[in-house]
């Protein structure tokens, strides 16, 4: 009998300490918000653009991680960004609806631009700078090319252009032989049939 | 006990250390013996606005200058740059982008000067006393003379000499291998004019105040190795080494030159003076006693032009800009059917599919090779056969054959794994290789690829942070908005005038 005491006490005194040191642990080590959003999030590209039917990258992370949304909606991500997105949430990569369009650059013809500053209030990213009544500018280096200036500008002087290429950001295409083509083809392929 | 005898003389400085692989090419030095030559002056010169590694300088003249040979014309941007002078005196024509020998193809904005042939220059202040001289002022004057690193590289020059508390620098090493074939700047430069590069040296170790002067010559070069050491006891420096080093492609390369002369390798992602050392090509020690001792900046430099398809090849000292059509066409070559010509050495240069382009600072060879010898290279890529020939030759112990195949599959995290950013691209596994796999252009690519990721991880990163930052002012505007309404409805008065003059400032 004491033997039983012993044991239950000794486990239950355990068990005890146990579910204190939970307790504290849980409220010391708690996550601020989901860490699968944060880890979405991290993976897009950040336009802001809407595209994916939601209104930005935060958003859309938060519809994938609850399972809202298909991992295959983000258009300038392309195919990179759904493959990673798939491999984090441990889906079936899908293929993409839209082929992802060359990197685009807003730019405001100055003297037709009213200073209405719709533009600017439009912009995610901040990428428009002016004051009423003044001339509006897009400051390219911060461009995502999300093309939201575009829609409220009442006098349409907003031109979506080809964001020009610098030689220093050129890169080399892959070796012209082949191997290296059939490769570069079967692996499109493989995304095609996912 | 022959290694021990072995280890001794290399650690006493009789022996080299040497470096691991490389591979024993065909010299081809067809111009070894043909004194460098003036070329003559092209009816137009072109100067890109970038000749260095860095970034792009920015044109300080307008269309219709009168310039002197010598005159800085374009301002250097930023840390990592050199500026540009005028190669000759003339008036600036246009300022307008145009073709560069880059493998891309593309452009960049470009000075146009017509020589008028009076060749008025502008020089600095001669200084003979450069000795006396501050360290830190001679660096200024070798900034300000647009000097960079003349042996393929073209890194500025100055940056690499200066004195730094943590990383003294205990060895120069003055690089006169020259290890590509048919190349031979250096060489005729060793033999015509080795006063002047001892003087550089001189002037090189003052700056950094090292203790060891080293010059390494391979051995292919004797007359070269004879004029220094003769070059060297009469400028009074019987302490500086001249080293003869086997012939083997690539000891020119900087980390395995100085794995070869000292035994201690570069750690991947560091530079030479982390470890004490610092390495200079002999031409660049040239420039350095003319921009100190004459004042003169660069504006010139010396380039190998050879290959079977040269009637006349040579040796010229050419003014930066002259086209590479005009350099070729005074050696007898205009029909270029069937020829390919090459930017540089066989090894490392790069093609080039428009001869328009000038000769830039990075310009030390011309080549021009017929057809048929360049096909072989260019037949198409076949299986691995794992034969492992590429690991054995690649000098940073890389692994060829799995790293191409990584960046063929486009998996660029695996081939950073493979240490691709530790290849130098010196081409010695394409070269070995028995399934003319382009291995070096896999690596290009993936380097190239993963370059990009990189960039658009960064951009939207920033992009995120600019979103976070509006989506909070945001909000502050609209509790302030609410905050307003809610006092002013409190107080009765009437409505406050709508706030429509939200910028997108932080003010409001």
């Amino acid at each position: 009998m004491t033997q039983f005491v012993a044991a239950v006490s000794s486990l239950g005194a355990f068990a005890l300490v146990a579910g204190i040191i939970l307790a504290i642990a849980q409220k010391a080590f708690r996550v601020e918000g989901d860490p699968m959003v944060e880890k979405i999030d991290a993976l897009l590209p950040q336009t802001q653009c809407g595209q994916c039917g939601y209104p930005g990258c935060k958003p859309y992370a938060e519809a994938v991680a609850s399972g809202e949304a298909d991992v295959n909606h983000c258009v300038p991500g392309g195919e990179r960004t759904m493959l990673q997105i798939a491999d984090l949430m441990g889906v079936e990569p899908k293929s993409l609806e839209e082929e992802a369009a060359a990197p685009m650059l807003a730019f405001i013809r100055e003297d037709e631009c009213i200073g209405c500053t719709l533009c600017i209030k439009a912009c995610p990213v901040d990428a428009i700078v002016g004051a009423p009544k003044q001339y509006h500018t897009v400051i390219a280096d911060h461009c995502t090319g999300c093309t939201l200036c575009v829609e409220p500008c009442p006098v349409d002087c907003i031109d979506m252009l080809l964001k020009p290429e610098l030689i220093e950001h050129w890169a080399w295409p892959l070796p012209d032989t082949t191997r290296a083509r059939l490769g570069q083809e079967r692996r499109s392929q493989h995304a095609g049939a996912a | 006990m022959p290694a021990l005898l072995k280890n001794l003389s290399r650690k006493l400085g009789m022996m080299p250390f040497g470096f691991h692989g490389g591979v024993e090419v065909d010299q081809r030095k067809l111009t070894a013996s043909m004194a460098i030559e003036d070329c003559a002056l092209s009816p137009v010169l072109i100067l890109p606005m970038k000749q260095h590694i860095g970034e792009a300088c920015t044109p300080l003249v307008h269309v219709g200058d009168y310039v002197k040979r010598g005159q800085k014309i374009a301002r250097a941007e930023g840390y990592v740059a050199a500026p540009v002078h005028a190669s000759a005196s003339g008036k600036v024509v246009k300022i307008e982008e145009h073709r560069i020998a880059h493998p891309s193809g593309m452009g960049l904005p470009c000075i146009f000067i017509e020589p008028d042939g009076d060749d008025a220059s502008e020089t600095l202040e001669p200084w003979e006393d450069w000795a006396e001289r501050d360290p830190g002022e001679l660096r200024e004057r070798i900034r300000m003379c647009g000097l960079v690193g003349l042996g393929g590289a073209v890194f500025p020059t100055f940056i690499k000499l200066v004195r730094d508390q943590r990383h003294a620098v205990e060895t120069v090493i003055l690089n006169g291998i020259e290890c590509e074939p048919y190349l031979t700047t250096d060489h005729r430069l060793m033999l015509e004019h080795a006063d002047e590069i001892v003087a550089g040296l001189a002037i090189i170790r003052h700056m950094v105040g090292a203790r060891e002067a080293v010059i390494a010559i391979e051995d292919n070069k004797p007359d070269a190795v004879e004029t220094m050491r003769r070059a060297v006891v009469a400028a009074g420096l019987e302490d500086v080494r001249v080293t003869v080093m086997p012939t083997r492609y690539p000891q020119g390369s900087e980390k395995q030159l100085i794995q070869a002369i000292t035994g201690r390798e570069v750690p991947a992602g560091k530079l030479p003076v982390h470890i004490g050392v610092l390495c200079q090509n002999v031409g660049t020690a040239q420039a350095v006693f003319h921009a100190v001792r004459h004042g003169r900046p660069l504006t010139e430099r010396v380039v190998t032009v050879s290959g079977e398809a040269v009637p006349r090849p040579g040796n010229l000292r050419i003014p930066f800009g002259t086209p590479v059509r005009f350099v070729l066409a005074g050696r007898g070559l205009e029909d270029l059917n069937d020829i390919h010509i090459i930017h540089g050495g066989p090894m490392m240069g790069e093609r080039l599919r428009n001869i328009d382009v000038p000769v830039v600072k990075a310009t030390n060879g011309l080549l021009a090779v017929p057809e048929p010898q360049m096909s072989s290279m260019q037949s198409s890529e076949q299986p691995c056969i794992r034969c492992g020939h590429c690991s054995e030759v690649c000098p940073v112990m890389l692994v060829p054959n799995l790293l191409a195949d990584h960046c063929r599959n486009d998996e660029f995290t695996r081939a950073e794994q493979y240490q691709l950013f530790d290849c130098i691209e010196c081409g010695c596994c394409s070269y070995v290789c028995p399934s003319t796999i382009p291995l070096v252009h896999y690596f290009r690519y993936g380097k190239g690829q993963l370059a990009q990721i990189r960039r658009s991880e960064a951009f939207a990163e920033e992009s995120r942070l600019r979103s976070e930052a509006r989506e909070q002012r945001l909000e502050r505007e609209k509790q302030a908005k609410a905050a307003r309404r809610s006092r002013v409805r409190k107080t009765h008065a009437p409505a406050e005038p709508s706030d429509n003059n939200a910028t997108g400032k932080e003010e409001s």
